[in-house]
Formats: C-alpha cells, sequence, structure tokens
C-alpha cells in the first residue's frame, strides 16, 4: 500500500498541536514534574503505528504522547491524565512517563532501555495467541547502552519474534552527546543478531512508512524481527525546561547562575592540570553550541516536510489544519471545563 | 559557620575529599553537566561520563573499588538502582564475606531519592529500606546541610559499599531538574531548614551509625529519616501548643541503625511514631519495632509511611505520603491509648 500523505500530515499535526497545547500546560504549572515530548518524531511515529491493526501492540519510552494519540487514545483522556485528573486514561495515577492502555495492548516506561523486553513478551504472546499480529518497540540512540535491550534483540532473533524495533536517534542522551559514549556503530549491533535493518531520515514520513511496511509483512508473515534505525530532532531537548535548551534560549540569565561557581572551580588550587580545566570549560561551551545546531529543526521538521508537499493543494491543505485546530481547541476546552465544572 | 544549600554542602565536601585523595573518581549518566564544577575542576578523568548503562557502570565501580579507586557513582535516581540491582546484591554487598574479610568494597553510589513534585511512582520512590534489607550495604540518608556534607565524607572514607540518598525536596538543582524545570508556576513544600543551613568551616566526617535528636521531649519518640524529619519536627512543634512534649529522632542512617539512641528515647517515652517516606511493610518502620521489642522495652507504636506506589496526581500523592496533618493524627491517637 502506498503511503497517503494527507491522512500521515493530518495524524502528525494532530499530535503537534496536541503537544503544543501540552507544552503550554505545562509551562502553566497545570502538569506536575518531568515533560518528554515527542515533537520532532511524528514522522517516525506516524510512518509505523499507522499501519497498525487491532490486536497489535506497542512498548513505549518516556515519550509516549505521539504514539498514544496516533494510535487512536483519547486525546482528552490523554490531557487529563497529564493533568493528573482521576477521569484520566490511568484515573491519575500513572502520569506521562507511565502510560498504559490494556484496551490498545499499549505499555509505557520512564526506565530507558525497559521498551525492549516488554516488546518482546507482547510479541510472545501475539505468535502464541494470535497469529499475524505483533510488537512495535520505541526507543531513543541512548537506550542502545543499555542490557536489557539487547538481551531483547537476541530474544527476538531466537524466538522468531514479530516484532520491530525502532530506534529514534537525536544524537542526544539527556545532556550526554550520545556519540561520546557509544562504541562502534548501532546499526552493526543489531545486524550482528541478525536481524535486518533499514536506515532512514527520520524527518520524511513516507521514507518512514516505506520502511515500517517492510518490517511489518515481514513480522506478520512469521519471518521475524526487523530494526528501524531514524533519525530525529528534539527541539525542546530531553524534556520541557531541559537545562541546556534553556541555555540556548536565555544565555545572559542561565549563564549567570552557573558561571560564578564555575570560574571559581576553573581557577581553585588543587585540582586537574590547567589544560584539563580548560578541556572542561570547553566541553561546557561545546555542548551549548551542539545543542543550538542539532537540537533544533533547521530543515529537519517531519511535518514542514510533509506540508511543502502537499502544498500545491492549498485550499484542501488550510481547511485540513483549519480542522485539526479546532479539533486540538476542542479537546483542550472541553479538558479543562470539566475540570474546572467536576 | 558558613551557610549553604544541602546541595553545595555535597559538593563542597565531596571537592575536599578529592582534593585530598586522588583515588576519588566520579562516574555516571551526565556527570559532565550535572557536575559541572567537578568535572571542570578535576578533569574528566575523574568525573566520567557514561552511558544510560547502570547495570553496566555499577558492577565495573565494584572491582574498581576492590582495586584500588574509589569510585562515587552516580545513579541518578534510586528508582533507577533497579537496572543495576545485581551489581549491589549480588557483589558489592557480599564480596567482604565471601573474601574472609580480606577484600572490601569502598565505593558511594549517590542517588536522588523522594517525592514530593508529581513526577510519578518510577521517580519519586525512597527505597532505602529495601536497600538496607540486604547484609552488608550501608544507607545513609541524611536531611540538613551540616549532615550532608559530613555523612559524604565518611562515606567515602568508609571501606565499605555505601548508599548515598539525597532527597529531591532538599537537594534545589534536583527539584529544578525534574520538577521545576524553570518553571515558577508550580509550588513545591520544601523543608527550608533541610534545603539550606549551616556547615562547619572545616568539613570533618560524621559518624555512621550515630542518630541525633532534633527535638527533645518525653511522652512520645518519634523517629525517621530525610524530609520526614521535618515533617515530624512541625508536628512536634503543633503537639508543643497542646502542651505534648515529643521528641523527634533523626536516624541519618539506616543502616547500620542507631539501636542505642532509639531505644533510650522509646524507654523515656514509652510511645513510638515512627515517620517513614519509604514503603510501610517489611521496612524501615517495622524494623524500629523488632528493635525495640527485642530490647524488652513496653511500647505503644505506630507508623506514617508510604503504603503504595505514589500516584502522579499532586493531590493523592500529598496523601500518599507522610504529611505533618498525618503525623500528628496518628500522634493523638496513640497519645490517646
Amino acid at each position: 500500500m502506498k503511503p497517503d500523505l494527507w491522512y500521515l500530515y493530518k495524524n502528525m499535526l494532530r499530535s503537534r498541536l496536541f503537544e503544543q497545547s501540552v507544552t503550554q500546560l505545562w509551562n502553566m504549572g497545570k502538569i506536575s514534574g518531568e515533560m518528554h515530548m515527542s515533537i520532532g518524531e511524528e514522522a517516525i511515529v506516524a510512518g509505523t503505528v499507522l499501519q497498525l491493526q487491532k490486536g497489535d501492540a506497542m512498548a513505549l519510552d518516556h515519550r509516549g504522547t505521539s504514539p498514544m494519540v496516533m494510535r487512536g487514545v483519547d486525546m482528552e483522556l490523554l490531557l487529563k491524565e497529564f493533568m493528573g485528573h482521576s477521569e484520566g486514561l490511568c484515573g491519575g495515577n500513572g502520569g506521562h512517563m507511565h502510560l498504559f492502555s490494556k484496551k490498545h495492548l499499549i505499555a509505557s516506561s520512564g526506565i530507558v532501555g525497559a521498551s525492549g523486553p516488554a516488546a518482546v513478551g507482547f510479541a510472545l504472546a501475539a505468535q502464541y495467541l494470535h497469529p499475524g499480529k505483533v510488537a512495535l518497540a520505541f526507543f531513543g540512540e541512548g537506550a542502545m547502552n543499555q542490557g536489557m535491550l539487547l538481551e531483547a534483540m537476541n530474544l527476538a532473533v531466537v524466538w522468531n519474534l514479530p516484532l520491530i524495533f525502532i530506534c529514534k536517534d537525536s544524537k542526544w542522551a539527556i545532556t550526554t552527546i550520545s556519540a561520546s559514549v557509544t562504541g562502534g556503530k548501532l546499526i552493526e549491533r543489531v545486524q550482528s543478531f541478525g536481524i535486518p535493518t533499514e536506515e532512514i531520515d527520520g524527518s520524511d514520513v513516507e521514507t518512514v512508512w516505506n520502511a515500517g511496511q517492510k518490517a511489518l509483512q515481514r513480522a506478520r508473515s512469521g519471518k521475524g524481527s526487523s530494526f528501524i534505525y531514524a533519525t530525529c530532532r528534539h527541539p525542546e531537548g530531553h524534556f520541557l525546561g531541559d537545562h541546556l535548551i534553556r541555555i540556548t534560549k536565555h544565555p545572559i540569565k542561565e549563564m549567570k547562575k552557573i558561571a560564578g561557581p564555575l570560574l571559581k572551580s576553573a581557577t581553585k588550587i588543587r585540582g586537574a592540570s590547567l589544560i584539563q580545566r580548560t578541556n572542561s570549560l570547553r566541553e561546557v561551551t561545546r555542548l551549548i553550541g551542539k545543542t543550538k545546531k542539532q537540537q533544533s529543526f533547521t530543515g529537519k521538521d517531519p511535518l514542514t516536510i510533509a506540508r511543502k508537499k502537499l502544498q500545491s493543494e492549498k485550499k484542501r491543505l488550510h481547511e485540513l489544519e483549519d480542522e485539526i485546530k479546532e479539533e486540538i481547541n476542542t479537546v483542550v476546552t472541553r479538558t479543562l471545563h470539566s475540570l474546572s465544572h467536576p | 559557620m558558613k551557610n549553604m544549600t544541602f546541595a553545595q554542602a555535597i559538593e563542597d565536601a565531596l571537592a575536599t575529599a578529592m582534593e585530598k585523595d586522588k583515588r576519588i573518581i566520579i562516574m555516571g549518566e551526565d556527570v559532565h553537566m550535572l557536575r559541572v564544577n567537578l568535572h571542570t575542576r578535576f578533569g574528566k578523568k575523574r568525573v566520567l561520563s557514561t552511558p544510560i548503562s547502570e547495570s553496566s557502570f555499577v558492577g565495573a565501580a565494584v572491582t574498581a573499588a576492590m582495586a584500588g579507586l574509589r569510585p562515587i557513582v552516580e545513579v541518578m535516581l534510586v528508582d533507577f538502582i533497579g537496572v543495576a540491582m545485581d551489581a549491589l546484591l549480588n557483589h558489592a554487598a557480599k564480596i567482604e564475606t565471601f573474601s574472609g574479610g580480606k577484600w572490601n568494597v569502598p565505593m558511594v553510589i549517590r542517588t536522588a531519592c523522594g517525592g514530593g513534585y508529581g513526577d510519578g511512582g518510577q521517580h519519586e520512590q525512597s527505597l532505602w529500606g529495601w536497600l538496607a534489607h540486604i547484609p552488608g550495604l550501608t544507607v545513609v540518608v541524611p536531611s540538613t546541610p551540616a549532615d550532608a556534607g559530613g555523612l559524604m565524607l565518611s562515606s567515602i572514607q568508609l571501606n565499605a559499599p555505601v548508599i548515598f540518598c539525597e532527597h529531591k525536596l532538599l537537594a534545589d538543582y534536583w527539584l529544578d531538574y525534574l520538577g521545576a524545570g524553570g518553571r515558577k508556576t508550580v509550588e513545591f513544600n520544601i523543608p527550608q531548614q533541610g534545603a539550606r543551613g549551616k556547615v562547619p568551616d572545616q568539613w570533618r566526617p560524621l559518624p555512621i551509625g550515630k542518630a541525633v535528636i532534633r527535638w527533645k521531649g518525653n511522652d512520645i519518640t518519634m523517629a525517621g529519616v530525610g524530609v520526614s524529619i521535618h515533617r515530624a519536627l512541625k508536628a512536634a512543634e503543633v503537639l508543643k501548643k497542646e502542651k505534648i512534649s515529643a521528641e523527634v529522632i533523626d536516624l541519618r542512617t539506616v543502616s547500620p541503625l542507631d539501636k542505642q539512641t532509639l531505644c533510650k528515647s522509646v524507654k523515656k517515652t514509652g510511645k513510638l511514631l515512627v515517620v517513614d517516606e519509604d514503603y510501610q511493610n517489611f521496612g524501615l518502620s517495622g524494623e524500629l519495632a523488632a528493635v525495640v521489642l527485642e530490647a524488652g522495652i513496653p511500647v505503644l507504636y505506630s507508623r506514617v509511611c508510604t503504603e503504595d506506589t505514589i500516584p502522579y496526581n499532586r493531590d493523592l500523592e500529598d496523601k500518599a505520603l507522610p504529611n505533618t496533618e498525618k503525623i500528628l493524627e496518628a500522634a493523638l491517637k496513640l497519645l490517646r491509648r
């Protein structure tokens, strides 16, 4: 089946606008704790999740919003959950990192790498109980250094499981540049397990769709697991309020807070050599610079890319966008209304 | 005396230790940013950033310690210790015994714990009782800046594995990192006396396994660690107005436990109320009852602990964690018995 770009764009836009509303509510203090966004991952999610069938399962990481929305989980239930409401998806007990929908066979985890073994279990149950059904595992490249994920890949191979591992590579593990703590090539690691891999640009939804289709066919026909390795950007950083992003947005205000102790540390007697200290300081400025460059979209926004391809039909595009904006507005208004008038 | 935040005190004590002892290294996820000052001063050979591979770098720290280093391993949040548990449970804790006392593991696990900022049950646990259950692990839970610095120093010097628990409501940078994220639109019930306070001009190691009486009294003993101590102190203040004199014992270390201070107090008051943010069943609160009973002291006992998985909703969370109201209610009930 050829990808229907209109359908994909509609879903990506819904997810994006929904998460932008979530961002606003978080900033207003109506959502507590950490808030990890899937903004920037929409093409990867749309290209895979929108091809799922009833009975397929998903194991999510801490960026569960977009996969949940695209799988058809009620956005009002999600928003109420983020706001800790008793009518939320999980009764306000889980929060955004711990989203579960039994109906949709979706489980999330805030523990990095945990989606690997979780998807293995889903796939094992599918293979046994519902042949033809599959499981997806979403995780970042940072999780690829977590033993449990690599163990899960091995299991997926030896049990020939219907599973698609989806690695979203943003190049950053929290505020660490992944390459600086990762040996070798990730894709080669996976290949050495005997899992077929596809390395793609995760900002182009049609590319993702094609890779997803191949992997899903393989899984459904009992041929085993696949690995999709897709690049992406996280313009909000690791989570809302990411310190490095804050520094890039308000350099003077934020640097003022850290500069004093930092300079003191650089000049105190006893410690590392001057060269080592200068290197450490340089590391901080390097990270800030890299954040600016790598975490912003700069031509890699999956929505902008998809939208460009649809631009020839201006009227249809605007109608679609108005429709989705209206839909999200309604979700937010209704949610806030029901919270203020229980 | 100087004034410092809880977090500054730990960092200051750590820097003091690191400048004297070159064997001390720090490792963990993101430490080049999380400990940016130490990373700058001591360089990346001594402040090592790791991948997200807890089972491996905690496991490696065990043998690095056996081979002459003194690692301080950052397990960002104590909840993540689940991933690294084998290294602690089956290795770090047992090497000294297995080697016939000939080999020890001088390492510190530094980890953020506790709730009160709406992050959900996979990021807000305490788990010190669960960890202290394992023979061979020392578990430290400071409640003031002075204790945090002093106990960090003694933890580093101890020739045994120590879990150093740092409560997120006391350590301002953790609360900003995980709770506020730069927002001014969220509020937290921060125990001010724990988050900032006087510290000695020169850091000295504090004895591990020595409790401190934070509030003297005769009618009822309240014991616990960390933020719960500050909640109990608030309760003691209220009780005072009711002409009830409570004694508040800050255990400071869960393992080893200062049985002597506890028993002495309970002998005097005859009533023990344990306040513990860790899970209620099979943990610190039950252990304190056992200690008192084993000593043959007649006691009326009650506890205010976290009973279940911590809910994400802020109101439900407040109700789930020990708070001053719950402590007062339990104390008054115990006093009426």
